[in-house]
């Protein structure tokens, strides 16, 4: 049997046991790895979704942060709001960096979690290359892009990850152009997991990381974070937020483990019968005036991307 | 073992002595065959490492800088342009205060594209905390890279060091090298803020103006160490391998009138020129600049100073000479020469003495007496 086969049965078993284990949030550890201290924004999604993320890896994990509002939101020195070594290094060298870190553990014999907790930015931007590099060279880490679809730390310029018609403080007539497809990129790496999650549902997002952690190799995570002051919304819409992206099919959950693609549940449905765009796109000020046309290629955006993902799943190509 | 080797395998000999945990790195002229080396090295199982193959020097040097932290010995190699492309993270690997090596082969910069010696690169790096030294041979190169992780490593210390060697000039020349059987020369790589996941901190978070500024004392403070260390460690190497080193190498300085400072490749030509000068009666000496920073106190009073500079800092002067005035009070006779390459023979330098003119700036063959 060759190891790639048993990696892929064990995974299979793993997978069956975690999910009967965690299939409802109390089963999610009480530990907590980052505290109630932030000072991340009120309803801030990415700082949640953090939360998961450090359950599931667990107490001997190391978090490499490039420049971004996680940057910020862990406090000043000399206090921190994070119970794990936090490694925080310039906006463009993350990948490198856990590259580095996770190369020193193995000759140490540590099985230490190496994880990327990076902006969109700092990721589809100015870390792409590192990204790239990392990926190729098959370095054994999880790489976990958070995207609010904009700058954030910097006040809410546009990034390349930026929607089409976003209102941004650099795009301030709306993004004439749209959201780079990061995914596909990293695709093109073959790692042998990925994943797209959002905060909303955060046990999706738990199962995710620890099912990755327990992959050799490059891992990576995309979770759309909606960010209350970026997309001008009421901070207790957060949660609503997210899921919205999920319903409208405007953000799709799914894995893709060696190759081999799996929408999840709450996507399934939404892609079957998408909720109306305009729930998610009029509940947000960064979409206001929008134009009829470029909602409209929005829309089409939507659909291609169900028929890409539905077609591939079903394997059809 | 007495072997020959080019300046570039000098120091990737010296790599496989010191064992690093892990080296990553990018290919450059006229750095490649360190980094070749080192990957011939590992593959041979001739090195324990890991070799990281990044795509870019800004990765390199992030890659060591997360190595360095994760608790390994690190070492890269660049040259000029990835000298530069790495900048943000030269930076961050002093202020971290990570022992890293790196090797620079000196090389010009672009435009136009011109890939021989020159100092400017190493020079633009001048106050971003780390320990520079430039040495002048084959057998120095090793020396001094061997030596670079201990002076590193120390806890005086604790910030990265690059070992700078001219680009063909030295890094593909053939000399003869003595490689030694390090023992325990190197201690095991002990960072005493290495990530520990039982102990979890914050590295680099924001910090506010009054920390912020006591880091910064606190590496200037360590560069301030940094001299008796490297004098320990200079004195260690000469007992256990017999060779001597300095902040300066000095030729026939003593009763000199007139004293000549370059760096690298030129001091050493310089000696050659002093000999001739000797012969004609001339009290001349050679004070071939090897620490750079931290930069070292020099006994020049008296004297005449004739300074050459590979390099420029536009709108200023040679950055040797200026460092020298400043440091000295003395007005030397500032000769910039060698960029990009340009061939500089004992010949010349003993032009630059017969001809001086201090407190005067020329750029030889370009321009005189400016
Ligand atoms: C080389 C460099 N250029 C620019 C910046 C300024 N900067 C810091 S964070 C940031 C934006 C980060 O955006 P993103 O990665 O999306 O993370 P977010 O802030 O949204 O969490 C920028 C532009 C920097 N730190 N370094
Ligand atoms: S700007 Fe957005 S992502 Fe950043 S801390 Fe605030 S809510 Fe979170
Ligand atoms: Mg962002």
């Amino acid at each position: 049997m060759s190891g790639n086969r048993i990696a892929k049965l064990s995974l299979q078993l793993m997978t069956i046991i975690e999910e009967r284990s965690v299939n409802n949030l109390s089963a999610i550890p009480k530990e907590e790895y980052l505290y109630k201290c932030t000072s991340a924004c009120a309803g801030c999604s990415s700082s949640l979704c953090l939360r998961y993320v450090l359950k599931a890896a667990g107490p001997d994990s190391v978090l490499v942060v490039p420049a971004c509002c996680t940057s910020v939101i862990q406090g000043m020195y000399p206090g921190t709001a994070m119970n794990v070594p936090v490694y925080n290094i310039a906006f463009a060298a993350a990948a490198a960096c856990a590259s580095g870190m996770s190369d020193a553990f193995a000759t140490l014999g540590r099985e230490t979690n190496v994880i990327v907790y990076a902006g969109d930015g700092g990721t589809v931007d100015i870390g792409i290359q590192a990204l790239s590099g990392a990926f190729e060279r098959g370095t054994n880490f999880l790489y976990i892009c958070y995207d609010n679809e904009a700058y954030g730390n910097t006040g809410m310029q546009r990034s390349g990850s930026t929607p089409l018609g976003a209102r941004t403080t650099t795009t301030p007539g709306g993004k004439p152009t749209a959201k780079k497809d990061l995914d596909r990129i990293v695709e093109a790496h073959n790692p042998p997991y990925m994943a797209t999650a959002c905060s909303a549902y955060p046990l999706d997002l738990y199962k995710k990381v620890k099912k990755a952690l327990s992959i050799e190799g490059p891992k990576f995570i995309h979770i759309l974070a909606p960010c209350p002051p970026g997309w001008r919304y009421p901070t207790e819409k957060t949660v609503e937020m997210g899921k919205l992206a999920v319903k409208t099919a405007q953000w799709i959950l799914y894995e893709r483990e060696f190759g081999k693609l799996t929408i999840n549940g709450p996507s399934k449905a939404a892609m079957k019968k998408p909720a109306p765009l305009e729930d998610y796109i009029k509940s947000q000020g960064r979409f206001k005036n929008l134009s009829p046309e470029i909602f409209d290629l929005m829309r089409q955006q939507v659909e291609q991307n169900i028929q890409r993902l539905s077609r591939e799943e079903a394997g059809v190509c | 073992m007495l072997t020959i080797a080019t300046g570039n395998k000098a120091v990737a000999a010296a790599v496989k002595a010191a064992k690093p945990g892990v080296v990553a790195a990018y290919p450059i002229t006229p750095q490649t065959e360190i980094v070749e080396q080192i990957a011939d090295y590992v593959t041979d199982g001739d090195l324990e490492s890991r070799y990281i193959p990044v795509e870019s020097e800004h990765s390199a040097m992030a890659a060591c800088i997360g190595a360095s932290a994760g608790g390994v010995r690190t070492f890269t190699a660049t040259s000029s342009h990835g000298l530069l492309y790495m900048h943000e993270m030269v930076h961050w690997a002093a202020g971290a205060r990570l022992p890293i090596v790196m090797a620079n082969v000196n090389r010009a910069l672009g435009p136009g594209w011109n890939t021989w010696a020159e100092h400017t690169d190493a020079f633009s790096q001048r106050d971003t905390g780390w320990l520079q030294v430039f040495v002048g041979t084959v057998q120095e190169a090793y020396d001094a890279t061997l030596m670079a992780f201990k002076i590193a490593e120390d806890e005086r210390v604790l910030l990265p060091v690059m070992v700078n060697l001219d680009g063909f000039a030295l890094s593909h020349i053939m000399q003869s090298l003595e490689t030694v059987e390090i023992g325990d020369f190197l201690p095991p790589f002990h960072l005493p803020h290495a990530i520990d996941t039982e102990n979890p901190c914050g590295y680099g978070p924001m910090t506010g103006p009054a920390d912020y500024f006591r880091f910064r004392w606190d590496i200037e403070r360590s560069m301030r160490d940094a001299r008796g260390v490297i004098a320990d460690v200079e004195r260690e190497f000469a007992e256990r391998f017999g060779r001597t080193y300095g902040p300066t190498e000095d030729y026939r300085c003593e009763d000199a009138d007139v004293v000549v400072v370059a760096v690298g490749t030129l001091g050493k030509e310089a000696e050659v020129a002093i000999d001739r000068l000797r012969d004609e009666g001339i009290k001349a000496g050679s004070m071939r600049l090897r620490w750079f920073r931290p930069f070292p106190d020099l006994d020049l009073s008296g004297r005449d100073v004739v300074v050459i500079d590979r390099d420029y800092s536009f709108g200023f002067g040679g950055v040797v000479a200026h460092s020298i005035r400043s440091k000295t009070g003395i007005e030397p006779y500032s000769v910039i020469a060698g960029l990009g390459g340009q061939e500089v023979t004992y010949n010349d330098i003993a032009d630059f003495v017969r001809n001086r003119r201090p407190g005067e700036e020329t750029w030889f063959g370009v321009s005189d007496h400016v």
